[in-house]
């Protein structure tokens, strides 16, 4: 079955996942490494032209010599030194790793470079891009062959909490046992989907926007059951704010009491 | 369980930062060794950094934590958990004086088939032109060997001018560099079950077997060899063990009456691919040279006697190689390769 993860299980018993990276952003990333090897190839053909003055002929051998070296071996040489990694998957914040998440070994670099002759047929990585997408761990017959995934490491941005929530009471914050507890039992997809709903709240039509955080509380508010006076008198999206703002702000900001 | 968050983290992170040191550490000196005590540290850390990745793969609101984590994880797991020999330091000569000659001996099978398809190849190519003249098109679809042969004999050897003055070096890259790329794809074809692999063998057998016809028809035998011998020793046989590297491929592919699973099967084979393709590689460097500088002049320039001799020494040679080179064992420096 085809998935967007991989799981890979220590005998420790640990489980991590490694983001599969798709077709596209792989495509993108070999679009931009051969913008580097066309960019290098025109470089040289400009330093090769003092040389064509002395010897044309020899012009022409290091710059047939050098092109077939920088074609073949820019996707090794960059893989090996940086672990995995080309300038267009350093960009694209993708990486090559071994399938069983062991050490990326020289020859794995090499096989899953040279079977790029097949999977280019019959043009511009067709059948590696079909092959990759039917797939379950996204491999195109080149890391098939290799062992090897290529796995993407996306940038988290910390949420912007300070513009949203900062400055304001937050009466969770008076019961501070319950609202580790209310962190404890909130899963990642959950504080996701809570924070997502905060940040977009203004582009709700305002009764959908009512429905929504009235079904967020109800699920919230089930989670941990805070004393009803903690509640009393704030609206299901004021609960759910205060929600977001227990479960992702480490240091509970000094609440300011209203006047 | 983690209660206390920030106190956790506080803790916790020192030894984080130690197995990402060692890590680093790792990474950069393949052929580091630990000691016992430093092992087992080693391992200390990673058990201690995986339980805490379990307990902060639950806590919401940390992820770049737990991804930092995971990824201190999945690169020591790596390390602890690999069973493949690490690189030893690499030598070219040894590389290439034993490590290639004892790799291709260990899958002599392999090259016994992709000679037999080649040799089925020629059989075919030699029949074709002989039943059927007029198929010379369509089995040598080059310019240079449309002709008569009799008559390009008769020009070479009238030729005064070297028609390569100036120009054999390049003609000499050019030739390396496209042989190197037919050897790889020959051998990426291996992918395609061996299917592709025998198609690019028999389709070279073809060729060759028709050349060698139509110039031995035409009585042109001590030019054909004084042509083909001297790089073609060298040149055939490359193509003959790329053709191998792909049906060594295409067997860990489909696994015939092994029992391991397809990652273990192409796993125990990567090494033996890269030695022999750039073993390959090596070969046909030489082949480019000799061609461009040697294989194009015939008589009166340089008499055939001296070409067919050359090349014979270099067939000699280079079965003498393949088949002894690296056969004594020296097991302490030996070990398996990485």
């Amino acid at each position: 079955m085809k998935t967007s993860a991989l799981l890979i299980r220590t005998p420790e018993g640990i489980v991590f996942a490694q983001e599969l990276a798709g077709p596209i952003a792989r495509f993108l990333a070999w679009l931009v490494d051969q913008a580097c090897i066309i960019a290098s190839t025109q470089v040289l053909g400009v330093a090769l032209r003092a040389v064509g003055l002395l010897s044309p002929s020899l012009a022409q051998t290091f710059f047939i010599l050098t092109y077939f070296i920088l074609s073949l071996g820019y996707g090794m040489a960059c893989e090996w030194w940086w672990r995995g990694q080309t300038l267009g998957k350093r960009v694209l914040r993708l990486r090559v790793m071994d399938a069983e998440g062991l050490r990326l070994h020289f020859p794995q670099i090499v096989i899953r470079n040279l079977l790029r002759a097949v999977d280019v047929l019959p043009v511009a990585y067709f059948l590696g891009g079909v092959v990759c997408w039917c797939s379950a761990k996204g491999q195109r017959l080149g890391d098939i062959a290799a062992n090897t995934i290529v796995v993407r490491h996306p940038k988290i941005i910390e949420p912007d909490l300070g513009q949203l929530l900062a400055g304001k009471y937050n009466s969770l914050r008076l019961h501070p046992h319950l609202a580790a507890r209310l962190r404890q039992r909130v899963s990642p997809g959950e504080a996701s989907v809570a924070l997502q709903a905060i940040f977009r709240r203004d582009e709700f039509e305002p009764l959908a926007r009512v429905e929504l955080f009235a079904e967020l509380a109800q699920h919230f508010r089930a989670k941990v059951d805070f004393p009803a006076e903690v509640c009393a008198g704030i609206t299901d999206e004021q609960y759910m704010r205060n929600v977001v703002d227990v479960v992702y702000r480490q240091q509970a900001q000094p609440p300011i009491m209203r006047h | 369980m983690i209660i206390d968050l920030q106190r956790f983290l506080q803790t916790e992170r020192p030894y984080w930062t130690e197995l990402e040191s060692f890590l680093n550490q790792l990474e950069a000196e393949p052929n580091l060794v630990l000691s016992l005590e430093r092992l087992r540290h080693f391992h200390h850390l990673y058990e201690r950094t995986a339980a805490d990745l379990a307990k902060i793969t639950t806590f919401s609101s940390e992820p770049e934590t737990r991804r930092y984590l995971e990824n201190l994880v999945a690169r020591a797991y790596g390390e602890i958990h690999e069973t493949r020999v690490k690189a030893r330091r690499f030598s070219p000569l040894q590389w290439f004086l034993k490590d290639l000659p004892r790799t291709f001996r260990r899958h002599l099978g392999a090259f016994g088939l992709s000679l037999g398809i080649t040799l089925a190849g020629c059989a075919f190519g030699t029949l074709a032109l002989a039943l059927d003249p007029a198929s010379k098109q369509v089995l040598m679809p080059f310019a240079g060997l449309q002709g008569d042969p009799t008559k390009r004999v008769a020009e070479e050897e009238k030729m005064k001018q070297d028609r390569l003055e100036g120009h054999r070096p390049d003609f000499s890259a050019g030739l390396m560099t496209h042989n190197t790329r037919v050897s790889i794809f020959t051998m990426a074809l291996g992918m395609t079950w061996g299917v592709g692999t025998i198609f690019m063998l028999f389709y070279n057998g073809v060729l060759l077997g028709a050349v060698a016809f139509d110039y031995i028809r035409a009585g042109q035998t001590t030019f054909l060899l004084g042509w083909l011998l001297p790089h073609g020793v060298v040149e055939i046989p490359s193509i003959l063990i790329a053709g191998q590297a792909g049906l060594v491929l295409a067997r860990a592919l489909i696994g015939w009456g092994r029992q391991i699973p397809l990652t273990a099967r192409l796993r125990e084979i990567s090494h033996d691919l890269v030695t022999l393709i750039f073993g390959v590689a090596v070969l046909l460097v030489w082949a480019g040279f000799v061609e461009s500088f040697l294989s194009q002049y015939h008589e009166p320039v340089v008499p055939y006697s001296a070409k067919i001799a050359f090349g014979l020494v270099e067939l000699s040679l280079l079965t003498l190689f393949l088949a002894k080179s690296g056969t004594k064992a020296t097991p302490a420096t030996d070990g398996p390769p990485a």
